[in-house]
């Protein structure tokens, strides 16, 4: 009887896991032909461009802030535990590829992706949510107007555009951070500040690169938000249900993705 | 309609085998208590849901052979009133107003400018054409919504409760504003509503739903004097009769004794 009772305990235990797994796999699915949708109907959005650019305002713009004060403390932060470490070896003078490379490389893309995903990400989400409860988007379909092509792609390309802007102004704010603690606080040479991360930043191994990671993040964290909030429930609960999820797990692609590109992109250099 | 069947699933079958005519030019009431089917209905006339079993035709075109493209086709020729209004809510009251003719014609924005004036001149609310959605009361809202909705000049206008929540003077206005739309349009308007005197003050017809079936149809005076059990509940607002007040419950007396099956929470509020 007992034994009965943990074969039938462990029975459902691994069905509900196996539901749980497939409706996952179901809505990845679902995601992904969503995201080929918002591809394909993107005609709208590139041709009247000004609905993305419009987008780019909110998305991007009003990131601004956030992405430009947190870019001058973390060069700053940097400045200050780079020094602390590099004058141990004598090679202080050494600050400024430090700041440049750990900012253009890493930092600035990741950090300004996952300010990104709260800022611009979670907005995109409650949005387009709201939209659906409030039947604005059904309005739309009523009037012969696609959402996908006239809401979502929008705002799709408006993320992707924005996100390596902002990813270069946090590198850049941040090595002026580090430049202020590292040059005018510390005393580090600035002729030697600047010429050392003049001389060891490449334009191609870097900068594109860090480019590149942070175009990856922008599709990334824009998709996951535009289809959390065309998916929401409609719903005060859905909304916010949909909003956190954009949140957490933009935050989570983004780091997994940093690290598959990361080793695709550093590694060969090492290697050798 | 023709024998129209349709449910969300298998086991919650919502309409079932409805048939009813609509006169062009006329305005036609479809009206029954809350959940009994007549949003579903206009959905399914709107091109929304497909029907399960039977046929429609919309202004002559068959919705069975309609594709995505058709059914957007068809829609130009559609206007809709939803129940809150749904208006945009980061356009103006204009922007609303002209969002079909920008999307929808080559007009030069000036011309467009003419005809969004001229509708809300119809609706009485040219001087608000520059607040925001936010600024509205319930009945203005509804009011530029339904100027919205006859931008094009469609040919089917679909009321979805167009009187739900609103003062008895907006109601006024906007059961007067859909009869003369529809006359002087030229429209044939569906309006689906559980306001008996406002609906029956409009209307030239209607059609009673109850349980996804059609139980009744005339012309308002006729329904009045009905003798049919439902509509003369319905009309005289009776609390008995075929629709039960109660929802379905286990013995009342078993429940207060506590020995019946709800008891328990009689139990959870005591303690609580």
């Amino acid at each position: 009887m007992a034994e009965q009772e943990t074969v039938g305990a462990l029975r459902s235990g691994l069905e509900k896991l196996g539901r749980g797994f497939t409706a996952k796999i179901w809505r990845l699915g679902f995601a992904a032909r969503f995201f080929v949708y918002v591809l394909l109907h993107s005609g709208t959005a590139l041709r009247r461009f000004s609905l993305t650019i419009r987008e780019m305002y909110f998305a991007g713009v009003h990131s601004m802030i956030i992405i430009l004060v947190s870019g001058l403390f973390v060069g700053m932060v940097l400045a200050l535990q780079g020094y602390d470490t590099l004058q141990r070896y004598g090679s202080s003078e050494a600050l400024g590829i430090l700041v440049a490379l750990s900012l253009v490389r890493e930092l600035g893309p990741v950090v300004a992706g996952l300010l990104f995903a709260s800022r611009a990400g979670s907005a995109i989400t409650a949005e387009i949510g709201l939209m659906k409860a409030t039947e604005q988007i059904a309005a739309m379909e009523m009037m012969a107007v696609d959402p996908i092509a006239r809401v979502v792609a929008p705002r799709f390309w408006a993320g992707v555009i924005s996100m390596p802007l902002l990813a270069a102004l946090f590198s850049a704010m941040g090595i002026f951070g580090g430049y202020l603690v590292g040059v005018q606080l510390i005393g580090v040479d600035e002729g030697a500040f600047w010429s050392q991360m003049q001389a060891s930043v490449d334009v191609r191994e870097d900068i594109l690169n860090g480019v590149i990671k942070s175009v990856v993040f922008g599709v990334a964290v824009t998709w996951i938000a535009v289809f959390e909030g065309y998916d929401a429930p409609p719903t005060a609960e859905g909304v916010s249900g949909a909003t956190t999820r954009t949140v957490v797990t933009s935050s989570l692609a983004i780091l997994a993705l940093d690290f598959v590109l990361t080793a695709l992109m550093f590694t060969g250099g090492t290697a050798k | 309609m023709d024998r129209v069947s349709f449910g969300y699933d298998a086991a919650r079958p919502v309409l079932h085998g409805v048939k009813l005519r609509i006169e062009p030019g006329s305005v036609v009431g479809i009206m029954g208590q809350s959940g009994c089917g007549k949003t579903t209905l206009l959905r399914i006339i709107a091109g929304w849901l497909k029907a399960g079993a039977g046929s429609t035709r919309v202004l002559g075109e068959d919705l069975a052979g309609l594709g995505a493209d058709g059914i957007f086709r068809l829609r130009r020729k559609l206007g809709m009133l939803f129940q809150f209004g749904a208006l945009f809510t980061d356009m103006t009251v204009f922007d609303n107003v002209a969002f079909q003719m920008r999307e929808h014609t080559d007009l030069p924005e000036d011309l467009i400018g003419d005809l969004v004036l001229m509708k809300l001149e119809a609706v009485g609310l040219r001087g608000a054409a520059r607040l925001m959605p936010s600024e509205l009361s319930g009945g203005m809202a509804r009011r530029v919504a339904l100027a919205r909705a006859v931008a094009l000049d469609p040919q089917l206008m679909l009321y979805d409760e167009p009187f739900t929540g609103l003062d008895p003077i907006s109601l006024g206005v906007i059961a007067r504003l859909i009869r003369t739309l529809n006359d002087s349009l030229g429209q044939t308007s569906i309006v689906v509503s559980h306001d008996v005197e406002e609906c029956f003050g409009i209307v030239d017809y209607v059609y009673f739903v109850s349980a996804g079936r059609i139980v009744a149809e005339g012309k308002p005076q006729e329904m009045r004097c009905s003798g049919e059990a439902f509509v003369k509940q319905f009309v005289h607002g009776e609390p008995d009769g075929p629709i039960p007040f109660h929802y379905p419950a286990p013995g009342y007396q078993a429940d207060l004794d506590g020995g019946g099956a709800l008891s328990s929470l009689l139990g959870v509020s005591a303690n609580g």
